[in-house]
């Protein structure tokens, strides 16, 4: 096996340079690389490019890169509950592409396969679909959308093993292993990392091939943006 | 003028024994309460889960466990996890039978705008673009009207669209009404104690009002 570990997330992020193109995993704070982007912020780069379904809050995740003038543009779906991100968007501080989120993971999942481009129903008629090749298939219009690859690409999982197989936990997987696999370079970091041979094979939700650092994270605080509770 | 909860209440009527179901944030989130105790329906969450369970007692909070609008949630018996692409390839691919969304303005030929408002908002499309380009059926839960009074069933969309020509129902807090093939909106039911009239005088796009309008039922 081809041992991909490393020590820690600085030792992951050190040679990600500015204006680098990079993905996140997460949805909300959800499966989000929490050590990764803490040590982003420990590093002097800016005019990121970053592809990641939501832009954090303002004071977790994404929204600590944000409020460090360390990235150039967004690419998301939905950039709600982050008033630093609509100040910075209003002011024109920060380029932001917003796209319907079935499309954005198309896109990524598309980069990983190797299939440059292909034809969705997702924004037909609307400003989405502005500047892009419309055709009819079957009698309905698609539009046509690229793929989407990344310099890095930095992902969370919940166990992991020392040739780079993931597993992931609940709806923290989301964009995760789709992610990992259009990165020219994968970051994951787990919460537990385990020697190779003891992750069942059957479970194993992103192969290793995908992945070239893997590190175990510490610290994890997993905020919950709408705790919600039943009395019953 | 129905409630919130009786908007919900009255679209859990529209749901089949059987169906797969995305239900989106606010109003259609609601819905899930009022689903009858027989009908065996699987509700799917965008984000990549289908089999949405109820929200979780404080004990069994999980963070790794949340819905599209990022609250904590439970799964049920039969539950399934799969990653953001599969999620949509499953909206894309007609596999979710009934989408009930939110709307700040509706069509009087399908139209739906629910995402952008130029200058004041700008949250993003989340899944909405390619649920209602996908899903068959789309059901509309909404006010009639906008706080500032202005009717939101209209000729056409003023604000960025969502997608075009796709839904089939609205449930508004006066009334239930279909639209059209040729366009204009069905006036199905109306809201106990409202009238015909003043639903027509609250809908700016074509209404069509054919024979007695029943009242709803509960």
């Amino acid at each position: 096996m081809i041992n991909k570990v490393i020590k820690d997330a600085q030792e992951a992020v050190k040679d990600i340079p500015s204006g680098s193109f990079l993905m996140m995993g997460g949805f909300g704070l959800s499966g989000i690389p929490e050590n990764c982007i803490s040590a982003l912020l420990k590093r002097e780069i800016n005019g990121l490019t970053i592809v990641s379904n939501n832009a954090g809050v303002d004071d977790f995740g994404i929204g600590l890169l944000l409020k460090k003038k360390m990235v150039k543009k967004m690419i998301s779906s939905y950039v709600g509950e982050n008033a630093e991100f609509e100040r910075q968007l209003l002011s024109g501080e920060l380029e932001v592409d917003l796209i319907p989120q079935g499309t954005l993971a198309e896109r990524v999942r598309a980069g990983g396969a190797g299939i440059p481009a292909f034809f969705t129903p997702a924004g037909v008629g609307t400003e989405v679909a502005e500047g892009k090749e419309i055709r009819e298939f079957d009698g309905k219009l698609y539009l046509m959308e690229r793929w989407l690859r990344a310099d890095f690409s930095l992902v969370k999982a919940w166990k992991g093993d020392t040739a780079g197989n993931l597993i992931f936990k609940g709806t923290a997987r989301n964009f995760n292993p789709i992610m990992a696999a259009a990165g020219k370079i994968c970051i994951a970091e787990v919460e537990e990392l385990v020697p190779a041979g003891e992750l069942d094979p059957n479970q194993i939700h992103t192969p290793g091939i995908y992945v070239q650092r893997i590190f175990e994270g510490k610290d994890y605080e997993k905020r919950i943006e709408q705790r919600t509770v039943s009395h019953s | 003028m129905l409630t919130k909860e009786q908007i919900a209440q009255r679209i859990a009527q529209e749901v089949r024994n059987g169906q797969y179901i995305n239900l989106g944030i606010g109003i259609p989130t609601l819905v899930a309460n009022y689903i009858p105790e027989d009908l065996e329906v699987v509700l799917q969450s965008e984000n990549g889960l289908l089999g949405i369970g109820p929200f979780p007692t404080e004990d069994k909070i999980d963070p790794d466990l949340i819905n599209a609008g990022k609250q904590t949630i439970t799964m049920v018996k039969g539950s399934v996890l799969f990653n953001s692409a599969e999620s949509f390839a499953m909206i894309r691919g007609g596999h979710v039978h009934l989408t009930i969304l939110g709307a700040m303005e509706v069509s009087e030929n399908g139209d739906i705008a629910n995402w952008k408002i130029p200058g004041k908002m700008v949250k993003g499309m989340g899944g909405a673009m390619d649920l209602v380009a996908s899903a068959e059926n789309i059901i509309v839960a909404m006010q009639h009207c906008s706080r500032s009074g202005d009717s939101k069933l209209l000729k056409e969309c003023s604000l960025p669209i969502t997608g075009i020509r796709c839904v089939k129902k609205i449930v508004t807090d006066l009334a239930v009404l279909e639209v059209a093939a040729e366009g204009g909106f069905i006036l199905k039911e109306r809201a106990p104690g409202v009238s015909v009239e003043e639903i027509q005088s609250k809908t700016e796009g074509k209404l069509i009002i054919e024979g007695e309008i029943p009242e709803m039922k509960f």
